[in-house]
């Protein structure tokens, strides 16, 4: 039988080790009129090969392979270096448990250390933990501890925030206390967002570069929030962060932002049809005794040889209970493993390339759709590896040429909201070649002439 | 520190580095142009380093770790089980690693039919009527299941006077702060002298406050809870609804169906009943099955089938709203329904059996080294308590240190948390009874040495990189990154600090 260690003589031996007659006897305390009398109605059993032939169909179903693909609304189609799959598809790392026995763990917990590490320096903040479930769970959780941090109850949404995260903020916090201040061309305004916080405002978040790939402005966000008395709460892709002023770091008179949170999918992993995912999680020193989930820190054992392990515990599940300050217990350890890899293989020079690639790339994709009769861009404000294109026809009718022309041309924002219908959000990484651009040209061209 | 253990910003440096990029082959123009007025970072103190030696760095890291395919993985509740290979594969196919969310529904038909199919799959082997995948983790599963329940309460307008969930005694944590998470109260109810829950007490502590019963089938001490049906069908009768912490469900694949037992709703830790690597704490997978009545809750989007034709559908009045960025953890839900499509029926039944088999064959034996507080038979796992070697001066930290010595991982310790001294032992269907035999002896040799040398335990273990750690120190020094020498949490926060 398929991965199990005995055979029915093994079985038999046992049996009487153990001293009953069969193995029955071992499960009387199962009522018996509440076992299953019949055999499981399910697929298999597979070979290998088998398997091969019905998933292996399943996956060429999609149209993702060899597909150019301009995707982005928060998972994108970055280079992911040999490296990363050969380390981290080690059994070391990929069947390990979480590191309870550090003496056994000491893997785990240094790249976890290193991991909190280089987010920290990426976003500015003092600390970061060992990963959360995704970046809108990451984006929730801020929100719940901003909220336990102030006492105070609501949150204030500034600008241009990822629907799916807004979606989720809202199912964590039972959909009460959520105030959304609307874009105006696609930036938060300063005065709107002024006009909507209150002395009820626990934190203030906005996601820069935001849903439409669109630059905000942190510092003046994180000022009128701070004068408001709330955190202010950044949403970054971590790409981005690679040029970007670090909304965490203090700059002149702004401390900077209280948590820089988001989804760093982006370092070494694919977007794998929405996961796993991994969420970041940074924020100032002052709220590290309420941050979700793990963190690892520099020890000594009785020798003094130094390691890593697993601390502040207390504020966890599994000795706080009831107390603790969030019910994550498995994270996305591996994906955080994959994050580190990367950053290390493309470090300060590689990952600042990745992201000016990103820029030009992007950027050339606009000019040509500028070019392109029936479509602009939505917004004016300057963009990082993402914007949105009006299109002449409905994003959806781009989308399903693209790909009859084989290419992914961007993400329909129709699907969010009706009078989206004709916006394409567009997103160009490092990946694609001015070949690759050249035919998303094509497919644009395409479908507005097929009005 | 050794050459081998640096970290990596201390290894390369200026001029080294990785692999390397694609020269720009679209017009370069200054990025102050492309980002007019946009504020760029001064700095990025990353590492740098060559790609032989990042490798050698994460290579030395990993044979630090202990894994289940190195050795005996036997941390109770914890299901640490054999991954099996082809399943990684299937999910690196790259028509499913690049599979991206927002393409649409049209360009997703594989992703969705794993889903679908998975979502099946698992509705039958827990015997319920539907289940969503959107959840990552137990913890997660929980809060979606505990969602569920007041959204269900609500729809009868009773949402604002249950407020209370039950959990005995032998609970995980995350069931309390699962519970915590919701604004609700959690009320602890005792187990009895037999391991399991006390049903007076249980009956006592229901009314038409209790939004939900939130129970472990089996519980942590590896016992199946014979009055299930009984305590399901009381918590009915007051109107509450029945949660299943599935961390368990290894015991009961193809013996027993939750559904069956009077359960409401269920997760489904897949990383541990159906295989999916634990990568060193996640990522994993928490399903959440439900009985009819809460299908309509389920959060958005689900997926329906329609001529052939598989859809996500967003128009979902009742759902509690999205819990994930996306569809839950896609690759790890590959994972599992290959390994349920390995197993098929047969092998799936032969999961709990041997499972069972294994715990039942090791309890019996290290009954005669350890005291076994709750004899007779268990299921998947069975808890020791290590409380005999106190008198040589030995706790059960030192036994699972010690232990660690040996090439196996320790039990979960002193976990759940009524048994002293407590030693958590789930070994698994896929061990051969030589690796149970290895442990036995490594668990009866460890009792010898309490008498003849207690020393060596106390200060277990001996054999790894690095011993005991110090945490208490760790914690009062606190230094979360390598950027600076010490953080500490006493820093002013701004501004509107309350703590």
């Amino acid at each position: 039988m398929a991965y199990v260690g005995l055979s029915r003589e093994e079985e038999q031996r046992m049996l009487r080790d153990i001293g009953v007659a069969r193995f029955e006897d071992l499960v009387e305390s199962v009522p018996a009129d509440a076992r299953l009398q019949r055999l499981l109605k399910t697929l298999g059993p597979a070979s290998e090969i088998e398997l091969r032939r019905m998933l292996g169909g399943w996956a060429a179903s999609n149209v993702a392979d060899r597909v150019p693909s301009f995707m982005g609304g928060g998972l994108y189609d970055h280079y992911v270096p040999a490296a990363v799959n050969a380390i981290a598809g080690r059994s070391e790392f990929a069947t390990a448990y979480t590191p309870y026995q550090p003496e056994v763990a000491q893997g785990t917990l240094t790249v976890i250390f290193e991991f909190q590490s280089m987010i920290a320096e990426l976003t500015g903040a003092d600390v970061a933990n060992a990963s959360m479930y995704d970046g809108a769970t990451s984006l929730a959780e801020a929100a719940l501890l901003a909220r336990s941090q102030t006492g105070r109850a609501r949150v204030v949404i500034a600008g241009a925030l990822h629907p799916h995260d807004l979606a989720v903020l809202r199912t964590y916090l039972d959909g009460k206390g959520v105030t959304v201040v609307a874009d105006k061309g696609g930036q938060c305004a300063a005065e709107d967002l002024q006009s909507a916080l209150g002395p009820d405002v626990a934190c203030v978040i906005y996601q820069h570069p935001n849903f439409f790939g669109l630059l905000e402005s942190p510092r003046t966000i994180h000022r009128i929030a701070h004068a408001a008395g709330a955190l202010a709460v950044a949403v970054c892709d971590p790409i981005a962060l690679a040029l970007l002023d670090p909304p965490g770091a203090a700059a002149g008179d702004d401390p900077g932002a209280d948590l820089v949170v988001g989804e760093a999918q982006p370092l070494g992993n694919t977007p794998s049809f929405g996961g796993p995912l991994l969420g970041y999680f940074a924020c100032k020193a002052a709220l590290v005794r309420r941050m979700p989930g793990r963190l690892a820190a520099r020890a000594v054992d009785a020798q003094g040889r130094p390691g890593f392990v697993l601390t502040l515990q207390t504020r966890e599940q599994h000795i706080r209970r009831e107390k603790a300050t969030s019910n994550i217990c498995t994270n996305q350890g591996l994906l955080a493993t994959r994050a580190t890899i990367y950053l290390a293989l493309l470090g300060r020079r590689g990952l600042a390339e990745v992201a000016e690639l990103c820029v030009r790339k992007t950027h050339r994709c606009a000019e040509l759709a500028a070019a392109i009769p029936g479509y602009r861009r939505a917004h004016e404000g300057a963009f990082f590896r993402e914007f949105v294109l009006e299109c002449p026809v409905d994003a959806a009718a781009v989308c399903a040429k693209g790909r009859g022309m084989g290419v992914l041309p961007g993400v329909d924002l129709g699907q969010f909201r009706p009078e989206w219908r004709r916006h394409l959000l567009v997103a160009a990484t490092e990946q694609r070649s001015a070949d690759d651009i050249a035919r998303w040209a094509d497919v644009l061209r395409a479908a507005g002439g097929a009005r | 520190m050794s050459l081998n253990r640096r970290l990596l910003n201390e290894r390369g440096g200026e001029g080294h580095r990785g692999p390397s990029l694609p020269a720009c082959d679209v017009p370069v123009r200054p990025l102050a142009e492309l980002l007019p007025g946009v504020p760029l970072r001064a700095s990025l103190d990353l590492p740098q380093v060559s790609e032989p030696e990042v490798v050698r760095h994460f290579i030395e890291l990993s044979s630090l770790n202990h894994h289940i395919d190195k050795g005996l993985y036997p941390l109770g509740s914890c299901t640490m089980k054999h991954n099996p290979k082809i399943n990684d594969e299937l999910a690196a196919l790259p028509g499913f690693a690049l599979s991206h969310p927002l393409a649409g529904d049209e360009a997703n038909q594989g992703s969705l039919r794993v889903l679908l199919e998975l979502q099946r799959t698992l509705a039958e082997i827990t015997g319920f009527a539907a289940v969503t995948t959107q959840p990552v983790a137990g913890a997660h599963g929980e809060m979606t299941g505990l969602m569920l329940i007041r959204a269900w309460h609500r729809s009868r307008g009773e949402g604002e006077q249950r407020t209370r969930v039950i959990v005995p005694d032998s609970a995980h944590g995350t069931n309390p702060a699962s519970v915590h998470l919701m604004g609700w109260e959690t009320v602890t109810v005792p187990s009895g002298p037999d391991g399991c829950v006390d049903l007076e007490r249980l009956k006592a502590a229901l009314d038409t406050r209790t939004a939900a019963i939130m129970f472990t089938v089996p519980n942590t001490l590896g016992l199946f809870e014979r009055a299930i049906r009984e305590v399901t069908a009381a918590a009915h009768t007051v109107g509450a609804q029945c949660y299943m912490d599935g961390a368990n469900l290894n015991a009961l694949v193809g013996l027993v169906r939750p559904g069956d037992l009077g359960f409401d709703v269920m997760h489904i830790n897949v990383h541990k009943t159906f295989s999916t690597p634990h990568g060193g704490g996640g990522p994993g997978g928490g399903p959440v099955a439900v009985a009819a009545h809460l299908e309509p809750f389920l959060p958005a989007p689900v997926v329906e089938e329609r001529d052939g034709r598989l859809r996500l559908v967003h128009d979902r009045p009742h759902s509690i709203g999205r819990v994930h960025s996306f569809n839950g953890n896609f690759g790890i839900l590959v994972r599992a329904l290959a390994y349920i499509a390995t197993l098929g029926p047969e092998g799936l039944r032969q999961v709990s059996r041997s499972a069972i088999l294994n715990a039942n064959w090791l309890k019996a034996r290290l009954a005669r080294a350890y005291e076994l507080p709750y004899p007779g038979h268990c299921m998947h796992e069975f808890v020791l308590s290590g409380r005999g070697l106190k008198a040589h001066g030995v706790k059960t930290l030192d036994v699972a240190k010690r232990l660690l010595d040996f090439g196996v991982h320790a039990p979960t310790v002193y976990f759940p948390l009524i048994v002293d001294e407590a030693l958590m032992i789930e070994p698994t269907e896929t061990e051969t009874l030589d690796h149970l035999v290895h442990f036995a002896e490594c668990m009866e040799r460890i009792v010898a040495e309490a008498a003849e040398d207690p020393e060596r335990l106390r200060t277990a273990p001996h054999d790894t990189t690095v011993g005991r750690l110090d945490e208490g120190r760790a914690a009062r020094e606190l230094q979360l990154t390598w950027r600076k020498p010490a953080t500490r949490p006493t820093d002013q926060v701004s501004p509107a600090g309350r703590s």
